[in-house]
C-alpha cells in the first residue's frame, strides 16, 4: 500500500476508548485492537463499559457501550484515567465520553451518524462537528457508514450487513494511527469465520478500507508508536478477571484432586465465571445452573459434603440470598468457595458498575457468630491466584471462603503470564481414612482447629452433619451452653489461625513515614500508580494493599503503626477503614471514599494524598 | 449420547435393620407417624441391598427433617426448604450414592417449593419422602400449604382461606416421573413404595400421609383410619384392576374423559370394565387424574401411581462429561492455560 511518510511520535503509553451504540460492535473492535497490542509486546489493561440493558434505545446516551484499552511500554496498572484517542460512532457516544478525553486528544467519529435526529437524541443543541465545541481536539471526521458501503460495492453484500461492519472501518483507522499491521486481524477473521468465508472477505475489505482512508486524509499529522514493554520472560495471554477466577478454581481442583463443582445462578457481573466453567467439562468440571442463588450455594454444600471442591459465584444481591446457607457451611465446617463479583448496591443498584461495598456483608452478613475467610483479588490476572488460594484455604481449613472481586476486575483484562501447574502450591485437604477408629466428625487438629473430611461412600465413617449446634468431638446435636461457647470459639479460632498460613502484609515503600496509603481489592492499579508517582517525587508515602482481609496478615498492626497518618481508599463509604478501626483502635485513620460506580482516578488520589501530606 | 453406568455399589453381605439404627435418641412425640416411617426406612434399606456407606440422607427443617440423625447413614440436616438443592448437589457430585431426602409439607411445598419443583423437573435421581401432616409441627401448629381450606389452626383462627396443594398434582405438573402415596399406618405399603422408589431412576416422590398427633391429629383419619379405609382408599398395583371396597366390589372406570366409581356386577359392569393400572405409562394423564381423586366422591389413591422412564439429570451430566473427555483436546490445566492466543516474551 502507498503509505505516506508521516512522523512517528513515541509514547510511553496510550489510552484508547471505542464507544458507540450497544449494537455497534465496539467490544469486538476494542478486543481486536488489544490483541494486536498484546502481540506486539505492549503491556495492557482493558475494560468494557456497557449499559445494563442489552439494546437500549439507539442513539441515546443510555445506549452507549464502550471498551477502553490502556497499553504501554512498561507495566500497566490501570485502564487509564483519560483517553488519548476516542473512537465515537455516534453523537450520543461522543457526548457521553468527551469528558474522559484529554485536551488535544484525537477523536475519530462517523460523520454519517450525525443528523438532526441523532444530534437531538444525544442532547446536543448544535452539531458538535460544526460548531466550535471540539476545537481543543484533533477530530478525524470519517464518513464511515458511506465508505464502508462503498468499499463493499460489487461484493453482493446487502446494505444492512455492510453497515454493521463499520466497526472494522473504525478499527482500520486506529491501526493506521498506531502504526499496526493488519495481518493479525486478517488471521483472526480467517479463524473466527472459518465456516462463513464471505464474512472473512467483508471484514478484510472494510478493515483495509479504514486503514487506507486514514492513510490518505490530511488530518492525521503523525502516527503513534508505543514500544513493546520490557516484561518478565515467559508465555503470555490476555485474560479477564472472571475467566481468571474460573481457571483458578479449576487449577485448584486439579492440584487437590478434588473434583470441581459449581452451583450457581446467572447474575451480572459474575455470570462469565459460570459460563466459562460450563465450557470445561473435559476437565471433569460439574456445573449446575440452579433455579436460584440459594439452590446454587446449597447444591455446592451438598457437593462439598461428598468431597468436591465446591463453589458458588455471585454478586452482592446473590450473596444476600446465600447468607443463611453460608451459615450452614460454617456450622458443618465444610469447604466452600463463594465468589462475589461486587457491583454497585444496595438492592439491584448499578449492576454493570463496580463498587467495593459488599465488604461488610462478606465479613458480617450472617446470623450468629459466623466467621469466614475473606480474600480480595486486585487485578484481572491475580483473580487466578486468589481463586486458587481461596480454594486451597477452604479445602485445607474446612471452611467457607468468600473471594471478593468486582465488576471492574471481572470484565477487565490484563496480560497473564501463564503459570505451570507443577509450580502451583500443593493443596492437601484433611480427608479421613477409611475405617479410622479415631475418626470423630468434630475432632480437630489441635494446631489448626480443623476437623477431618469424611467422604460419603467411605467405609467406617458414617456420620451426620447439620445446621444444629454440634457437640464437640462427637458431632451429636447439642444445646449444652458451655459446648456452644466452646464451638463458637473453635469456629472463630479456626479462621484466626489461618493467619499462620498466609503471607505477611507487604509495604510498597519505606516501612515508616508520614503517610501510609491502604487499599484492598480492585483499586490496586490506581492507588499503586498514584503512590508511585509521589514516591518518585520523593514524598514520604508508602502503600499497603490488602488481599487478605479475614484474617488480616499477622503483621498488620505493625505495618499501620509505622506511619503518622493512614488513609484508607475504598470504593464504598468506609467499610475497610472501619474494620481496621475496630481491630486496631488508633486515632490516625483517614479515609478517601468514592461511591459512584466508577474506579478511582489516579489524579484524584494524588490530589488527596498531597493534601494529607501538606496538612500538619 | 452414551449413558454412563453410575450404579450404586451393592453390599456383599446381607445387611439388617441393625446396620441402620443410629445411637441418637429419637425425639419425635410418642404416637407421631414419623416413627413408623423410620421403621419402614430401616426395614427397606437392607432390602435395597446397597453398601450401607452408599446411602446419604438429606433433609431440610421441621419435624420430618430430624430424620438423618436417626438413621445410621451419611447424612446432612440442612436448612429450611433447601433439602432438594442440597440433595441435587450430593447426587451430581457423587452419582454412586443413593440419596434419600426427608422433608415435610412446609419444608418442600412452602419455603422450598422452588427447589421441589425444579429437582422434579430435572429428574435428579433422588428419593423424596414427603411427610404430609398438613401442619407446621415444629413451630407448634400453623397451617401449611396442604392444610385443607377452612381448617382452624393457630394462624387461621377463623379457618384458612388458602387452596391447598395436592402433592401428586404438583409433582406431575413439574413433570415428575415417580409418584407414590402411602399412609403412615401401613408399614408394608410404605416399604414397598420405598423399594420401588429406590429402583426408579429419577426423582421419586413418596407422599406419606403422616399423622401429627399434637397439632393435626387424625388429619388423614377420614381417609386412612381403620374404620372406613376399605371405602376411602384405593391401593393401586401395576397391571391390576383398580378395585376397592370391603368386598372388592367397587372399581374405577374411565368413561369418556373422566374417571368414575362403579360397582362391579351392577348395571352390566364387569371386572373387565375396570381400569388396569399402568404405572410405567409415560403419559401422565391417567396418573394425574388418579392423584387428584379424593373422598367423598372417590377413594384416595395409594401405592405407586406413576413410575415412568426418562433420562435422569445426573446420567446426562456424566454423559456430557464423558463425551467432552473423549473429544476435547484440553486434557488438563496446562493444556487449557496454553490454549488459544498465547505468545512468548
Amino acid at each position: 500500500m502507498a503509505k505516506k511518510k508521516r512522523p512517528v511520535v513515541e509514547l510511553n503509553d496510550a489510552v484508547i476508548k471505542f464507544v458507540g451504540d450497544s449494537g455497534d460492535g465496539m467490544q469486538l473492535s476494542g478486543n481486536m485492537f488489544s490483541d494486536v497490542a498484546a502481540l506486539v509486546g505492549n503491556d495492557l489493561a482493558t475494560f468494557p463499559d456497557f449499559p445494563a440493558e442489552i439494546r437500549a434505545p439507539q442513539n441515546t446516551i443510555e445506549g452507549v457501550s464502550g471498551f477502553q484499552v490502556h497499553m504501554g511500554n512498561s507495566k500497566i496498572f490501570t485502564t487509564g484515567d483519560l483517553v488519548d484517542v476516542l473512537v465515537a460512532m455516534n453523537p450520543a457516544s461522543l457526548r457521553a465520553n468527551l469528558k474522559w478525553a484529554k485536551k488535544g486528544a484525537t477523536i475519530v467519529t462517523d460523520t454519517d451518524a450525525y443528523d438532526e435526529k441523532t444530534i437531538e437524541k444525544a442532547g446536543y443543541k448544535n452539531n458538535p462537528l460544526t460548531d466550535d465545541s471540539l476545537a481543543d481536539y484533533n477530530v478525524i471526521k470519517a464518513p464511515m457508514t458511506a465508505l464502508t458501503k462503498e468499499s463493499l460495492k460489487g461484493t453482493g453484500i446487502d446494505n444492512k450487513t455492510a453497515e454493521r461492519s463499520k466497526n472494522m472501518f473504525a478499527l482500520g483507522i486506529l491501526y493506521y494511527i498506531f502504526n499496526r499491521d493488519l495481518s493479525t486481524s486478517f488471521h483472526y477473521f480467517e479463524e473466527k469465520f472459518k465456516k462463513k468465508p464471505e464474512l472473512i472477505k467483508i471484514n478484510k475489505i472494510v478493515l483495509q478500507a479504514g486503514y487506507n482512508f486514514a492513510d490518505t486524509i490530511e488530518t492525521i499529522e503523525s502516527v503513534i508508536q508505543v514500544a513493546p514493554a520490557v516484561m518478565e520472560k515467559g508465555r503470555y495471554r490476555n485474560i479477564t478477571g472472571n475467566t481468571a477466577t474460573a481457571w483458578g478454581l479449576m487449577a485448584a481442583s486439579e492440584k487437590s484432586g478434588r473434583p470441581l463443582f459449581l452451583g450457581s445462578y446467572p447474575i451480572t457481573p459474575a455470570t462469565e465465571i459460570l459460563m466459562e466453567l460450563a465450557k470445561h467439562k473435559s476437565l471433569g468440571t460439574k456445573v449446575f445452573q440452579a433455579e436460584d442463588e440459594i439452590a446454587g450455594i446449597c447444591s455446592a454444600i451438598g457437593a462439598s459434603y461428598t468431597g468436591s471442591l465446591a463453589c458458588t459465584t455471585t454478586s452482592g444481591p446473590g450473596l444476600s440470598l446465600k447468607s443463611e446457607a453460608i451459615g450452614l457451611a460454617v456450622m458443618t465446617e465444610l469447604p466452600l468457595v463463594i465468589v462475589d463479583v461486587q457491583r454497585g448496591g444496595p438492592s439491584t443498584g448499578l449492576p454493570t458498575k463496580s463498587e467495593q461495598s459488599d465488604l461488610y456483608q462478606a465479613l458480617f452478613g450472617r446470623n450468629g457468630e459466623c466467621p469466614v475467610i475473606v480474600l480480595a483479588a486486585s487485578t484481572a490476572e491475580n483473580c487466578f491466584y486468589y481463586a486458587y488460594e481461596a480454594a486451597k484455604l477452604a479445602l485445607e481449613h474446612m471452611t467457607p471462603v468468600i473471594l471478593l472481586t468486582d465488576g471492574y476486575l471481572g470484565f477487565g483484562s490484563t496480560l497473564f503470564k501463564i503459570p505451570k501447574m507443577a509450580d502451583m502450591p500443593s493443596i492437601n485437604p484433611p480427608i479421613a481414612k477409611p475405617n479410622d477408629p479415631d475418626y470423630r466428625p468434630y475432632k480437630r487438629n489441635p494446631e489448626t482447629l480443623v476437623r477431618q473430611w469424611a467422604l460419603p461412600g467411605t467405609e467406617g465413617l458414617r456420620h451426620r452433619l447439620g445446621g444444629l449446634e454440634k457437640a464437640d468431638i462427637t458431632g451429636s446435636v447439642s444445646t449444652d451452653p458451655l459446648n456452644h461457647q466452646k464451638m463458637v470459639n473453635f469456629r472463630a479460632g479456626k479462621v484466626e489461625k489461618v493467619a499462620d498460613f498466609i503471607p505477611e502484609q507487604p509495604i510498597d515503600g519505606h516501612p515508616q513515614g508520614e503517610l501510609l496509603v491502604v487499599s484492598w481489592g480492585g483499586t490496586y492499579g490506581a492507588v499503586h500508580s498514584a503512590v508511585n508517582q509521589l514516591q518518585n517525587e520523593g514524598k514520604p508515602i508508602s502503600h499497603a494493599h490488602f488481599h487478605h482481609i479475614m484474617p488480616l496478615p499477622k503483621n498488620t498492626e505493625k505495618v499501620l503503626k509505622g506511619f503518622k497518618k493512614i488513609v484508607v481508599c475504598e470504593l464504598n463509604s468506609g467499610q475497610f477503614v472501619n474494620f481496621l478501626r475496630m481491630k486496631f483502635p488508633m486515632p490516625n485513620f483517614c479515609q478517601f471514599n468514592k461511591v459512584q460506580g466508577l474506579p478511582f482516578m489516579i489524579s484524584e488520589l494524588i490530589e488527596k494524598f498531597n493534601q494529607l501530606l501538606e496538612e500538619k | 449420547m452414551d449413558f454412563v453406568n453410575m450404579t450404586v455399589e451393592r453390599s456383599n453381605i446381607q445387611l439388617t435393620k441393625a446396620d441402620f439404627e443410629s445411637d441418637q435418641m429419637v425425639k419425635w412425640c410418642p404416637g407421631c407417624g414419623a416413627h413408623a416411617i423410620l421403621a419402614a426406612v430401616e426395614r427397606v434399606f437392607p432390602k435395597i441391598g446397597y453398601r450401607k456407606e452408599n446411602f446419604c440422607m438429606v433433609s431440610g427443617i421441621g419435624c420430618s427433617s430430624r430424620f438423618p440423625y436417626y438413621v445410621n447413614t451419611y447424612g446432612i440436616h440442612g436448612i429450611h426448604g433447601r433439602a432438594a438443592a442440597i440433595s441435587t448437589g450430593v447426587k451430581i457430585a457423587n452419582p454412586r450414592l443413593s440419596v434419600w431426602m426427608a422433608t415435610g409439607d412446609g419444608d418442600s411445598l412452602a419455603i422450598g417449593g422452588n427447589h421441589f419443583i425444579h429437582v422434579i423437573r430435572r429428574n435428579v435421581d433422588i428419593n423424596i419422602l414427603l411427610f404430609n401432616n398438613q401442619i407446621y409441627g415444629l413451630t407448634k401448629g400453623q397451617y401449611s400449604p396442604t392444610t385443607p381450606m377452612g381448617k382452624i389452626t393457630k394462624t387461621s383462627p377463623q379457618g384458612t382461606i388458602e387452596h391447598p396443594f395436592t402433592v401428586g398434582e404438583l409433582v406431575m405438573g413439574a413433570q415428575g416421573t415417580f409418584f407414590a402415596r402411602v399412609p403412615d399406618n401401613n408399614i408394608n405399603l410404605m416399604t414397598e413404595a420405598m423399594f420401588e422408589a429406590a429402583r426408579h431412576d429419577g426423582t421419586s416422590v413418596i407422599e406419606i400421609m403422616q399423622n401429627c398427633i399434637i397439632f393435626a391429629d387424625k388429619a388423614h383419619g377420614d381417609v386412612i383410619g381403620k374404620e372406613n379405609k376399605e371405602e376411602t382408599m384405593l391401593v393401586v398395583k401395576n397391571g391390576e384392576p383398580m378395585v376397592f371396597g370391603k368386598n372388592h366390589e367397587k372399581g374405577i372406570m374411565l368413561r369418556d374423559t373422566r374417571l368414575e366409581v362403579v360397582e362391579i356386577g351392577k348395571k352390566g359392569i364387569t371386572i373387565d370394565d375396570i381400569l388396569i393400572h399402568d404405572q410405567f405409562n409415560q403419559d401422565p394423564g391417567i396418573h394425574l387424574m388418579l392423584a387428584k381423586l379424593a373422598p367423598p366422591q372417590f377413594p384416595m389413591v395409594f401405592g405407586v401411581i406413576r413410575s415412568a422412564m426418562f433420562p435422569t439429570y445426573d446420567d446426562l451430566v456424566e454423559g456430557q462429561i464423558k463425551y467432552a473427555k473423549e473429544t476435547s483436546k484440553i486434557r488438563n490445566m496446562d493444556d487449557l492455560l496454553n490454549s488459544g492466543d498465547t505468545w512468548e516474551i
